[in-house]
């Protein structure tokens, strides 16, 4: 037991496991950043009255709800990086880490939509009624009714759609982000068969320890916020 | 538009704003349209060289269609599994024994914490020493995978479908003499399913797409058989274009079902059917977690 226990030890100083998260939790901040910003827009452009507007949203929102991440990954490195040859940063690893950002970016952001737009469907239109028989006019009456309660309503999917981001940073493996976690656990299983459940008992011990956190405080908060009805 | 929180019924002035709003908003759709092909044309993505070995027979015929039957065989094979493990491990956290309750839920909590494609690559490599015959190791790993995932997320479904149903269903139960354990399994567990099943549908997306990780493990399915063609044709874009049509045609397709379902089904239940929200924990619905 000991043995296997230093053996696993040693692991760690071969390959930077810790090093790895930090690259998940880095590919997680600036996805999350700009899905954030890009699904806002987008569930703007979905509850707006201009038909074009909404007509996009939901055609953006059905096209990569739909699309497998894996292949919007590949199609970073594969599609925009080698065939349309756009150029993002002058090293490979931060041009990988880049279009692995964008890529993730651009797949949560239709569940941040998503989310942020069920936001808005739980405020009953009472709401709105009450806003304007009091005088509010457009703007006070969103500002200081309804998109309040749309944004409380919104926590628990959208603190979701961040845990699933976390997880889905993995997926960063197909758009060739080799110093992630899953390509590590990989490359670590491969060269050392014999620690295999102590490899991933450590990869999957280090994402309860990342994911339990948020799911436990965005529950938290969006049961404290909830809007009794 | 019809009614909606945010906007009133408009006036004539609204209207022709809005009409205004519209034409200028499809222009800006049509100019970025127009200008992301001009530039795919300018890098020469648009040439018939690159987009016919896409539509040829050969394409379909060796490569892209005997990827998609294993896409939908793995697919297949993990729905059916993570509905059984999700009905015995969602009836283990709504058990009467303590113990019981416990594991599973700790089993369960663990299992959705963990990312998809950690649980492929060990699975492969567990197989690999595991079964050395075996020749179809990825296979495996990809089913596996994807039925503990997501039958921790049907154990969810389970769970949050029962702990939705009006109260007064468990107390009728109890009241005209069931045991705890009958009224579950005879009066709240069938409700709890038809409730669930638009999100199971859902589910099946979630599936669908999760079992193209397969790929990073050398699974033959639809994205790498792709992958096959464009590495000898040369065309990545045309190639995952057609490969990300099929996906989407596909989940489209079980996206409406799902919609459907639960329409059809709001009056079979005393629950609230659950559409699920395509990604994570369909539980995780807006206004708060449910259950």
């Amino acid at each position: 037991m000991n043995d296997y226990l230093s053996g696993l030890g040693s692991l760690l100083v071969r390959y930077d496991v810790l090093g790895a998260f930090w690259t998940n939790i880095q590919l997680t901040f600036w996805g999350a950043l700009i899905a954030l910003v890009l699904g806002t827009a987008l569930a703007l452009m979905r509850i707006s009255p201009i038909a074009s507007l909404r007509w996009v949203g939901a055609a953006y929102v059905n096209i990569l709800r739909n699309t497998p991440l894996t292949i919007i990954m590949t199609f970073m490195v594969m599609g925009v990086w080698t065939a349309l040859q756009i150029h993002v940063a002058d090293t490979f690893e931060s041009t990988f880490f880049r279009l692995a950002v964008v890529g993730l970016a651009v797949y949560h952001a239709a569940f941040v939509c998503e989310s942020i737009r069920s936001g808005v469907n739980t405020v009953p239109l009472g709401q709105a009624e009450a806003a304007r028989a009091i005088g509010l006019s457009f703007l006070p009456a969103a500002r200081l009714i309804i998109l309040p309660q749309a944004f409380r309503g919104a926590i628990a999917p959208l603190g979701n759609t961040l845990i699933a981001l976390l997880k889905n940073s993995t997926v960063a493996a197909a758009a060739s982000v080799s110093w992630e976690t899953a390509s590590t656990m990989k490359t670590m299983i491969e060269f050392n068969p014999n620690f295999l459940w102590g490899i991933f008992a450590m990869f999957a011990l280090g994402y309860v320890i990342l994911v339990i956190p948020i799911g436990v405080l965005t529950t938290w908060l969006s049961q404290r916020l909830a809007v009794q009805r | 538009m019809s009614a909606s929180v945010l906007f009133d019924a408009p006036g004539p002035r609204t209207r022709a704003w809005t009409l205004a709003g519209n034409i200028l908003g499809a222009i800006l759709v049509i100019g970025v349209a127009v200008w992301v092909l001009l530039q795919l044309d300018a890098k020469g993505q648009l040439s018939w060289d690159l987009w016919g070995p896409v539509f040829s027979t050969r394409t379909w015929q060796y490569y892209l269609l005997p990827g998609l039957v294993n896409t939908l065989r793995a697919a297949a094979f993990a729905i059916v599994g993570s509905l059984v493990f999700g009905l015995l491990f969602g009836m283990g956290r709504l058990s009467q024994l303590a113990p019981v309750r416990w594991v599973c839920g700790v089993f369960v909590e663990f299992l959705r914490a963990v990312p998809v494609l950690l649980m492929m690559v060990f699975f492969y490599g567990l197989f690999g020493v595991l079964l050395p015959g075996v020749a179809d190791k990825a296979f495996l790993a990809v089913v596996v995978a994807l039925i503990l995932y997501n039958g921790s997320v049907i154990a969810e479904l389970v769970r949050s479908g029962v702990g939705n149903l009006p109260r007064g269903q468990r107390e009728a139960g109890l009241v005209v003499g069931l045991t705890e354990g009958q009224t579950l399994r005879s009066i709240q567990l069938p409700q709890a399913l038809v409730a669930m099943l638009p999100a199971m549908v859902s589910q099946i997306v979630v599936v669908l797409k999760d079992s193209a990780l397969g790929q990073i493990i050398g699974y033959q399915e639809l994205l790498r058989t792709g992958q096959i063609v464009y590495s000898s044709d040369g065309n990545p874009l045309q190639v995952l274009t057609a490969v990300a049509v099929v996906f989407i045609l596909l989940n489209v397709l079980l996206t409406v079902l799902a919609h459907r379902l639960s329409k059809l089904l709001s009056s079979r239940t005393a629950a609230t059917p659950l559409e699920g929200t395509g990604i994570g924990n369909p539980t995780a619905v807006a206004g708060g977690t449910k259950v």
